[in-house]
């Protein structure tokens, strides 16, 4: 058996400044012509791990050991990605590493240190010999940037196999394509197992998982929770490892009442900026007096749906998002306004963006600036200072963020007290919608706490609260109701209080519908 | 397949800093100045054979007059210092505002010229006028000079997102040959290629003196620019805008700012203001026109700007600075009989140990801890 | 007739100045390093170049021509790619900010080449009495034979033999940018350093070697200007910064492509010197005439980001700093 381990990762840790744990003490291998996943859910550290194969990032601690020569494992220090390519490793990232400009045989021949001359006849022809050998379609000569994304794929993976990897990681290949393109796609690692390559697909599907590996290795924050043979598992077993236990998370949640229509939402539909459909046709409606939660795996249209509701995202024609004042009941169609617009039409709409310092607050800016962001416009000429620093008081001593002062730039404060600023501010323009985005991501469960009481306090008041989150527990704890998206479609909305996470995991993937087809 | 399973890890890994303490910053900032004087004492002692501490004194006599007995603070050199280093700040102020906004306006160096330009010619048609109207005219088209030769790279920006470097940079040298132009128009006396000091009579359109004071003047008109300017960017809600601009447009479009609105305005400030400059230098310095009328100082200002990381009063130290070494490199060049380009040598060799020195403020280094064992 | 012929010919002087300085910028853009201290590292070719063969020149009885040209290429090339490397220093390891230390290299390379230029001045005996009446012999030489072909040959075959080398270079760099491996790792780090970096490019290597290279080539057009155009004599006058911003903007206008760089260089070179032959210009429109280069330069930066054609855009990391962990 030892001598059919292809790679060994032994006890690596990896920190990012002085309290992000990425991966802690993680220990597995990959076996020689297999198909390993690597299961996890969001920020569990599967990327991070894999990066450390692919020479992006070094372990702080832990071993690497490979068996190039079949030989038996040997320890190997991959200081770059050029180590990893001479160990034959090749990882194609979720964001591409292609260069825009050139064509797909330029791009294959990059960083090749062969002769001094590039011969691209010569190359365009290994290309295709490559794409015959495994089923790939790829023209030599097309322009990065006239590629669709699956295009774009499957040159990142014949650039990998040109470099003799035999070892390839995929992290999360399938988020962009569609679903016959994923199944060429899986035909395609078939065909590579097949020829003794070692195949690592970083997924959170459940579904690929069962359908394309032979072992699955789960990881939970950062921690190996362990690996079992995909013919041994199934979708509850593997659900179970990769959410862990059921935690009762004591979140006081209370009955809705004096539930109010608040976002009428019909039609919604957005073309994100590469021209795929990021949102299909979504209808619901938020109620004042409610947390509405909302799941799915990451880039199913949670970005898009809170930004175009907020009048930061193009919509497409036939879209409709109906604001019902509280007091009024008048009606006021939200799609078609600028961000500024809804605003100064009385829309108290408070939105804390998933990328907290690139959207939601200004990094350079201490917290007293940071509270006039939405605010600023009051007063003649010069900005109103006053009211945002008694408001940067309040926010700090309430919610007990942490910093040395309120002029220190909020780039400088940790990630939950920078998010403790955003919400903050957020919850103290009185909002009659307010619209969080993954708003407990990567803090302590303290501060978390703190978040979900400030959501139900919010709720209290009749706010109609969106909750957009990937922890499931906090989903079932927290919300009324939970919205489940997939691929930009709105799979179902259950009863928080009825649900398991074992139906929303099944929402989240295809699974349901294959489940009813089978049935 | 090579064999690369013997690598360590590497020897250095830089890392960025989350902060650092103001002390340590400037102490940082210090050393690397002291550094530079140091490096700079010793070319000038290889050069000259003199005592490096002697060398630094007619440096400082220089810029504030030699020390003699009855020796006077503001004396003649002084206040030239004083001069030349308000008119390198004020140039510093007006590129303030586009570098906060993290548009590169190396353009400064032009629309000090076409400010340059505008005074200049107000001097010369409308001497006529009653000195207050006279003043008026002036500086409202140096403003307006300025401020339409930055507008064309700012719109082309942000509508098209044109590279403003190179736009800025190329609008310099149409600047020059524009002010080539008027040299050649208003040559006096005729065949000097020189436009000569105007109105050498009358002093219309001249800077009074104030108090006695010849360059009193540039002092107040360029304190009340870097004043009015550090309230502009720090409490304006238009400055508040350009901050999040320069910040990340992405919570500019959050916050519901219009991103190109804001990049237009903020550029015809910056050249209203660098246009300016060019009313100081003409109006209340040199009181001709000329291709070095900028002279460079365009370029100073740029780096001046960026080091100061666009706090105007910082900038007023690191214009002394400059314009210190400036005549401080002059003066040992005519004791030692060397020729006054010595001073650039010297700026520049300071310079580059300044902006060397931000590394090691942004950034720590961290060494190999251990030595793994490697099989 | 011979009047057209005297301004193809100074054009063409004129360009191959540029040219060196284009072609260096062109190298080192591409690796994404936007270097504006090109005038700096022009004098600082120049009055290298000019001080070597003084000295050897003046203590040696009968100077050897070739040794003469090697010194001088030799000066030229390696004074200029050191202020490359302070560059590369400054911007690569410790992460400056490329555009102010680029000007403060233009500053320190100007006074550098002033201050020795004077230096050399006063030495010699005053302005214009530098001799190095060998080493610019040298590079004067014109092709014999060739030259004597009437017409053709003037305009063809009359320049010293650097005018042929930056036309050579400007064709080499042309094949090593698009045809060679190198070339295309090259590209790879000026467009997208992350993904060059994972295909295994050592990105910091490229741009250091990219810049120094490339500013040595452009301290070349400095030897250039001082061997032959100037015909070996120094004047502090700031022509060589003129000339530096110029090749700056030949950059832009040959789209990033060594081969526009050839007939750009000679069309500037043409602008620069057309006034003498357009009757009725006076002093003034002369100097309007002058901003031609320039303004025909904006009007091609404008052009090409309305056409917004991908190939034809600056690299796309032009002027950014690139740092592994930076994400």
């Amino acid at each position: 058996m030892q001598n059919n381990i292809a790679v060994k990762m032994q006890n690596i840790t990896k920190t990012f400044g002085k309290k992000v744990i990425a991966n802690k003490n993680v220990t597995l291998h990959i076996e020689k012509g297999e198909i390993l996943s690597l299961l996890g859910e969001n920020g569990s550290g599967k990327t991070t791990l894999m990066n450390m194969l692919a020479g992006i990032y070094y372990p702080d601690s832990g071993s690497i050991f490979m068996d190039n020569d079949g030989e038996g494992l040997k320890e190997v220090s991959i200081r770059s990605p050029k180590d990893a390519y001479t160990l034959g490793i090749g990882m194609i990232h979720q964001h591409f590493k292609l260069v825009d400009v050139f064509t797909a045989t330029e791009n294959v021949a990059l960083g090749l240190d062969r002769s001094i001359a590039f011969n691209k006849k010569q190359i365009a022809t290994d290309i295709l010999a490559i794409c015959d050998k495994y089923g790939f379609k790829v023209d030599p000569d097309k322009k990065v940037y006239n590629m669709s994304v699956s295009e774009k794929q499957t040159l990142e993976i014949v650039k990998a196999l040109y470099r003799g990897a035999n070892i390839l990681i995929l992290d999360e290949p399938t988020a962009v394509l569609t679903p016959q393109e994923t199944d060429m796609l899986f035909d395609v690692m078939r065909n590579m197992k097949e020829d003794g390559k070692s195949i690592i697909i970083i997924t959170h599907k459940l579904n690929e998982v069962l359908a394309i590996s032979d072992r699955v290795s789960i990881l939970r924050k950062g921690e190996y929770v362990g690996t079992v043979d995909t013919a041994d598992a199934s979708v509850q077993s593997l659900t179970e490892m990769m959410v862990g236990q059921k935690v009762t998370l004591e979140i006081d949640r209370k009955e809705p009442h004096d539930k109010k229509e608040r976002l009428v939402v019909k039609d919604l539909t957005c073309v994100n900026k590469y021209g795929v459909t990021a949102l299909d046709n979504i209808s619901f409606t938020a109620y004042g007096g409610e947390i509405l939660g909302v799941a799915g795996i990451s880039g199913s249209g949670q970005k898009e749906l809170l930004e175009a509701i907020a009048g930061l995202h193009e919509t497409t024609e036939g879209s409709s998002v109906q604001y019902i004042a509280p007091d009024s009941d008048e009606k006021t169609e939200l799609i078609g306004k600028t961000a500024l617009q809804i605003k100064n039409m009385g829309v108290a709409l408070s939105f804390v963006p998933e990328d907290r310092l690139g959207m939601g607050l200004v990094g350079s800016m201490g917290m007293s600036d940071n509270m006039m962001l939405r605010s600023y416009r009051k007063g003649f000429i010069f900005t109103e200072r006053t009211g945002p620093k008694k408001l940067a008081n309040k926010v700090k001593e309430e919610l007990e963020v942490v910093t040395p002062s309120i002029q220190t730039p909020v780039r400088k404060l940790s990630g939950g007290n920078v998010q403790k600023v955003l919400v903050g501010r957020e919850i103290a323009a009185q909002p009659t919608v307010l619209m969080t985005a993954y708003a407990v991501r990567g803090l302590d469960v303290n501060t978390s706490y703190t978040i979900y009481g400030l959501l139900n306090e919010q709720k209290e008041k009749g706010v109609a609260v969106i909750y957009v989150g990937e922890d499931l527990d906090v989903l079932l704890a927290l919300s009324d109701r939970i919205l489940v998206l997939c691929d930009g479609k709105l799979n179902g909305i259950v009863d928080a209080r009825t649900t398991t996470k074992e139906e929303i995991g099944l929402l989240m993937t295809h699974i349901r519908e294959e489940a009813q087809n089978n049935g | 397949m090579a064999n690369v399973a013997t690598h360590k890890e590497p020897l250095v890994r830089i890392a960025k800093r989350d902060s650092i303490p103001f002390w340590k910053s400037t102490i940082v900032r210090l050393i690397s100045i002291v550094l530079a004087l140091i490096v700079c004492g010793g070319i000038i002692y290889l050069l000259v054979k003199v005592n490096p501490l002697e060398v630094y004194k007619s440096m400082v006599e220089g810029a504030f007059g030699s020390f003699s007995k009855d020796y006077k603070f503001f004396n003649r050199r002084t206040w030239i210092t004083i001069r030349d280093t308000m008119m390198l700040l004020c140039i510093a102020v007006g590129l303030a505002p586009a570098f906060k906004m993290r548009f590169w306006n190396i353009g400064a160096e032009g629309q000090i010229l076409v400010g340059g330009i505008a005074t200049a010619a107000c001097m010369i048609y409308l001497k006529d006028l009653p000195p207050v109207v006279l003043f008026i005219c002036m500086v409202v088209t140096s403003l307006l000079a300025g401020a339409i030769w930055s507008f064309l790279p700012a719109l082309f920006k942000a509508k098209w997102n044109t590279n403003e470097t190179l736009f800025t940079l190329m609008m310099n040298y149409v600047a020059i040959q524009l002010t080539s132009f008027f040299v050649a128009l208003w040559e006096n006396p005729y065949g000097s290629n020189t436009v000569g000091v105007i109105n050498p009579t009358g002093h219309e359109g001249w800077f009074p003196s104030v108090f006695g004071q010849d360059y009193l003047l540039n002092v107040i008109v360029v304190m009340i620019v870097t004043v009015g300017m550090f309230i502009y960017l720090k409490y304006s809600k238009q400055g508040y805008e350009i901050a999040v601009v320069g910040d990340s447009e992405n919570t500019a479009r959050y916050a519901g700012i219009n991103v190109k609105k804001v990049i237009i305005r903020t550029m015809l400030i910056s050249g209203a203001i660098c246009g300016l400059s060019g009313f100081v230098a003409v109006s209340g310095a040199s009181h001709t026109i000329s291709i070095s009328t900028a002279g460079g100082k365009g370029f100073t200002a740029i780096i001046v700007a960026w080091l100061a990381k666009f706090n105007t009063f910082t900038m007023i130290l690191i214009s002394m600075l400059l314009v210190f070494l400036d005549k401080g490199a002059i003066e040992i060049a005519s004791k030692y009989d060397l020729n006054d380009y010595v001073a650039s040598m010297i700026t520049g060799i300071i310079l580059f140990f300044i902006l060397g020195s931000e590394f090691f403020i942004n950034y720590r280094m961290i060494f190999r801890h251990k030595n793994k064992e490697v099989q | 007739m011979s009047g057209l012929t005297t301004l193809l010919q100074s054009s063409i002087a004129f360009g191959t100045i540029i040219m060196f300085g284009a072609l260096g910028e062109i190298i080192t853009e591409k690796a994404g390093n936007l270097n504006l201290g090109i005038p700096g590292v022009m004098y600082l070719g120049a009055i290298s170049s000019l001080v070597g063969v003084f000295f050897y020149e003046k203590n040696v009885a009968e100077p050897n021509p070739v040794v003469c040209a090697i010194i001088a290429i030799l000066c030229a090339f390696c004074a200029a790619a050191l202020g490359g490397l302070i560059f590369s220093f400054l911007t690569i390891t410790l992460r400056a900010n490329q555009n102010v230390t680029g000007l403060t290299l233009t500053i320190f390379g100007s006074g550098v080449a002033n201050f020795f230029g004077g230096l050399l001045n006063g030495f010699a005996g005053g302005v214009g009495q530098i001799r190095v009446a060998t080493t610019s012999k040298v590079f004067m030489t014109k092709l014999p034979l060739l030259s004597d072909l009437g017409i053709v040959g003037k305009l063809l075959f009359s320049y010293g033999w650097l005018v042929y080398v930056a036309i050579i270079l400007a064709i080499l760099c042309q094949w090593y940018l698009n045809k060679t491996r190198s070339g295309l790792n090259l590209r790879a780090v000026g467009e997208n350093p992350a993904t060059a970096d994972a295909a295994g490019i050592n990105v910091t290597l490229y741009r250091y070697l990219a810049t120094c290279i490339g500013t040595g080539i452009a301290g070349l057009g400095g030897l250039y200007y001082v061997m032959d155009y100037t015909k070996g004599t120094w004047a502090n006058d700031g022509t060589i910064e003129n000339l530096g911003w110029l090749a700056v903007a030949l950059v832009i206008f040959a789209i990033w492509r060594p081969k526009n760089a050839i007939w750009g260089a000679y069309l500037f070179g043409f602008l620069f010197w057309a006034y003498l032959y357009i009757p009725g210009l006076n002093r003034q429109s002369l100097e309007l005439f002058n901003m031609l280069p320039y303004v025909v330069t904006i009007i091609v930066l404008v052009f090409t980001s309305f056409r917004k054609k991908r190939e034809n855009q600056p690299p796309n990391s032009l002027g950014l700093a690139y740092f592994r962990e930076d994400r």
